[in-house]
């Protein structure tokens, strides 16, 4: 089996797997996987431009939010169904990527990481400033009635958990194709030499800013997702904690690598999850075994299996 | 610690049961017995991990009635939540002293939302599918109701909000969720226009904050100016990442009569201390609402300009010359003294205005799970039934804030306000409205949704 070959089959084995799950996993668990999976997206979005190019950014909650409002403001004030406000939801968040991404570019190293925050802070301050339509801080439902697509209520369990585990089958996949091809090979190549990668002729402006649009659409998608599967659109998700989260779950995952995202998002919601029942204090016990990740498991836990042993890893 | 059981009164039901099964089982083998904890652990593990199609069960009658506590333990909702996890303790111990619900004890399982309404909704889907809780409660912050209220929808759990947000009576959120323990802003901040027009003066300049709860503030509140013949002058709304507001006061029109204020969070204190320091000793009229000052010691320094000043409160954080038994006795259980601060330290200051939301709230749960004879998860549409039907809420020690009118409608309650006045360093009480200044024409009924 080559590699190639091993690498899909254990991606599409954990796929497999998550279908299967659907059947046996309790309610509760149940549901969480669901929320899991679809910010599985918004962290594989994030790590094809941390990940696979070395840009790092901390304004990634501009891309949630904004498919998440494109999603939600076309339902709620333009009538739309649900079904063109996703599309609507994917397109305001590739226009978003459009644009800040071509003034992103003209900055490099902490100017990038400085802009993309002050990027998602205007962003944020846009959805409190236009209250009156986005309802601000306080956000507003998504009614059960209008979550249909193609006859299938979202807000129905089963209906939730497929549509979650569709779409991150999809970010799999697409994560999978753009590592295999060349494409993926020249981001990879800026993230570790970019000077270069520029030397051997290839446009990185441009590999730059086509690496932005998708993980700008993918985190969008996530945000939609996100709205439509759960009934609310608010500004939180605009906020610079929402920007932060992405950062970490593919840190704990494993930037660089295609289960890493969907790994640390699990890991990081269990952890909270556990730790709350414990304790008051579950961030420290949640930042606590952060410290000792990065000290012991620097590359994330699948980057630290890919080291370790399995190194056709993704 | 995140989960508290308040299991305080005895379970007679559970303890005979339990006590017939011992007397009735004839001297069991070893290995009968073995057989049986076999069994038993077998299908507790099955039920424990049963998929969707199977996990709901009706609650034997003797256990517990579990009220899953939403609570704001961290993030900025941290001070209101401390409080409203005392209040819902003392509530919970005095119900279960008295019998608990149905002659069933009362344990609340509380989960900390971190003030933020993604995690909010985790909490209660956490409640509804995980606990068994047989309702959610609890929680302030309108982000998070709103955020969480389609879960619960969907979930099919009732939730009781205390929250004050208009969102409940505006209808956009569904027929599981209900606001029955406190009032809401639309009601509160009208209700203070024929005072602050009649007393105070006509024409007022707002400033608030610059986001959805200072939206509803300048919205309700010049509409119910106008009604009465006063004139809103200026609006001036200040963004929610200001840290100092010097800039903002010569915005304030000479003519004014009247400052409404409404800021919240931290920078409050320096909110007031600049506005003293930019008006010395010559200020217009000055009205706000406590909920910029909830938890803070009215004698922090800066304060002092906050003299002759005065507040909406939704219960008087000070016992009043007229205190009513009820609230002294509800003041006692909750653990708070007479300048509204906790017994046990004076310098922590309760967020009296709006705790008793819920004290109240559970009384209700209470009474609406008696009348719908209410015995498990399935009984919950009956439960929003019964509490649907409620109408008046006599003033009394489950309801120590005063008498409120329950709109089934449009799942909200309508009850007295309190304006006080700063003297000597305390709110001392002004003015009470009446419950017909807080009513507005319904803009839902969530009777006409189905379960």
């Amino acid at each position: 089996m080559t590699e190639i070959q091993k690498s899909w089959a254990l991606h599409l084995g954990v796929i497999a797997l998550l279908f299967a799950l659907q059947f046996i996993l309790p309610a509760y668990h149940h549901g969480s996987l669901a929320r899991v999976m679809v910010l599985t997206c918004y962290a594989m979005g994030y790590n094809i431009l941390f990940g696979y190019t070395g840009l790092l950014s901390l304004g990634h909650a501009l891309f949630f939010a904004a498919g998440m409002y494109g999603l939600s403001l076309s339902i709620q004030h333009l009538d739309w169904t649900a079904g063109p406000a996703l599309l609507a939801g994917l397109a305001t968040g590739f226009a978003v990527a459009l644009v800040v991404g071509m003034l992103l570019l003209r900055t490099a190293g902490v100017a990038f990481m400085i802009v993309t925050l002050m990027f998602a802070q205007a962003g944020y301050l846009t959805v409190l400033y236009f209250g009156e339509w986005t309802r601000g801080d306080e956000g507003f439902v998504i009614q059960q009635e209008l979550r249909r697509i193609a006859g299938f209520d979202l807000s129905d369990p089963t209906s939730r958990y497929f549509a979650a585990l569709l779409m991150m089958a999809i970010c799999i996949i697409i994560t999978l194709r753009v590592v295999q091809t060349g494409f993926g090979r020249v981001l990879v190549a800026i993230r570790e030499n970019e000077e270069r990668t520029r030397m051997l002729g290839y446009d990185i402006q441009r590999h730059k800013l086509a690496a932005i649009l998708l993980s700008g659409t993918m985190s969008a998608a996530a945000g939609a997702a996100y709205g439509l599967l759960f009934g609310y659109a608010g500004a939180t998700f605009a906020s610079v904690q929402y920007s932060i989260f992405p950062l970490l779950w593919v840190l704990l995952g494993g930037a660089g690598t295609v289960l890493g995202p969907f790994i640390g998002t699990l890991f990081m919601f269990y952890l909270i999850d556990l730790s709350s029942e414990l304790t008051t204090a579950y961030m420290l016990i949640a930042g606590l075994v952060l410290v000792a990740l990065t000290l012991f498991a620097p590359q994330g836990l699948v980057g630290e299996l890919r080291r370790r042993t399995l190194r056709w890893l993704p | 610690m995140k989960k508290t059981v308040h299991d305080t009164s005895a379970d007679p039901a559970r303890n005979n049961k339990t006590g017939d099964s011992v007397i009735d089982a004839a001297k069991p083998s070893r290995r009968a017995a073995i057989k049986t904890l076999a069994a038993t652990t077998a299908l507790a593990a099955a039920a424990s991990t049963m998929p969707l199609f199977g996990r709901y069960g009706q609650v034997q009658s003797s256990e517990p009635i579990k009220i899953g506590f939403q609570v704001h333990r961290t993030g900025i909702g941290a001070a209101y939540g401390r409080w409203y996890d005392r209040t819902t303790k003392a509530a919970v111990k005095k119900i279960n002293d008295e019998g608990g619900i149905n002659g069933r004890p009362v344990e609340i399982v509380a989960e900390d939302d971190g003030t933020d309404p993604k995690r909010g909704a985790e909490v209660v889907e956490k409640m509804a599918t995980q606990h068994g809780c047989d309702i959610a409660f609890g929680t302030l912050f309108s982000h998070v109701v709103i955020g969480s209220a389609p879960r619960a929808g969907e979930l099919k759990i009732p939730y009781f909000v205390v929250s004050e947000g208009h969102h409940v009576a505006s209808g956009m959120l569904n027929r599981y969720t209900l606001q029955p323990g406190i009032t809401d802003v639309k009601s509160q901040v009208q209700a203070m226009a024929p005072f602050v027009n009649s007393t105070l003066g006509k024409k007022v300049t707002m400033i608030y904050p610059d986001f959805a709860f200072g939206h509803d503030h300048r919205d309700y509140f010049s509409a119910a100016v106008e009604a009465q013949g006063g004139e809103v002058v200026a609006k001036i709304a200040i963004p929610p990442t200001e840290s100092s507001f010097t800039k903002y006061f010569p915005k304030i029109p000479r003519n004014t009569d009247v400052i409404y204020h409404v800021m919240v969070g931290p920078a409050v204190l320096t909110f007031v201390k600049e506005m003293g320091e930019f008006f010395g000793n010559s200020r217009p009229e000055i009205f706000g609402f406590i909920d910029s000052l909830e938890a803070v010691d009215l004698a922090s320094p800066g304060l002092e300009f906050l003299e002759g000043t005065y507040f909406w409160e939704g219960n008087p954080r000070y016992a009043q010359a007229n205190q009513s038994d009820y609230d002294k006795a509800y003041r006692a259980a909750v653990g708070v003294d007479a300048n509204g601060a906790s017994l046990s330290d004076s310098k922590d200051v309760a967020t009296y205005a709006h705790m008793f939301g819920c004290w109240e709230t559970l009384h209700i749960v209470k009474a609406g799970m008696e009348a719908s004879g209410y015995a498990g998860a399935g009984d919950r549409a009956k439960l929003i039934e019964a509490v649907e039907s409620m109408t008046s809420m006599p003033h009394s020690f489950a309801h120590p804030q005063g008498a409120k009118e329950f709109n089934g409608k449009t799942h909200q309650t309508f009850g007295h306000q309190y304006i006080t006045k700063v003297t000597n360093g305390k709110l001392m009480l002004a003015h009470t409205t009446s419950i017909e200044d807080t009513y507005y024409p319904d803009e839902v009924d969530y009777t006409t949704q189905s379960f």
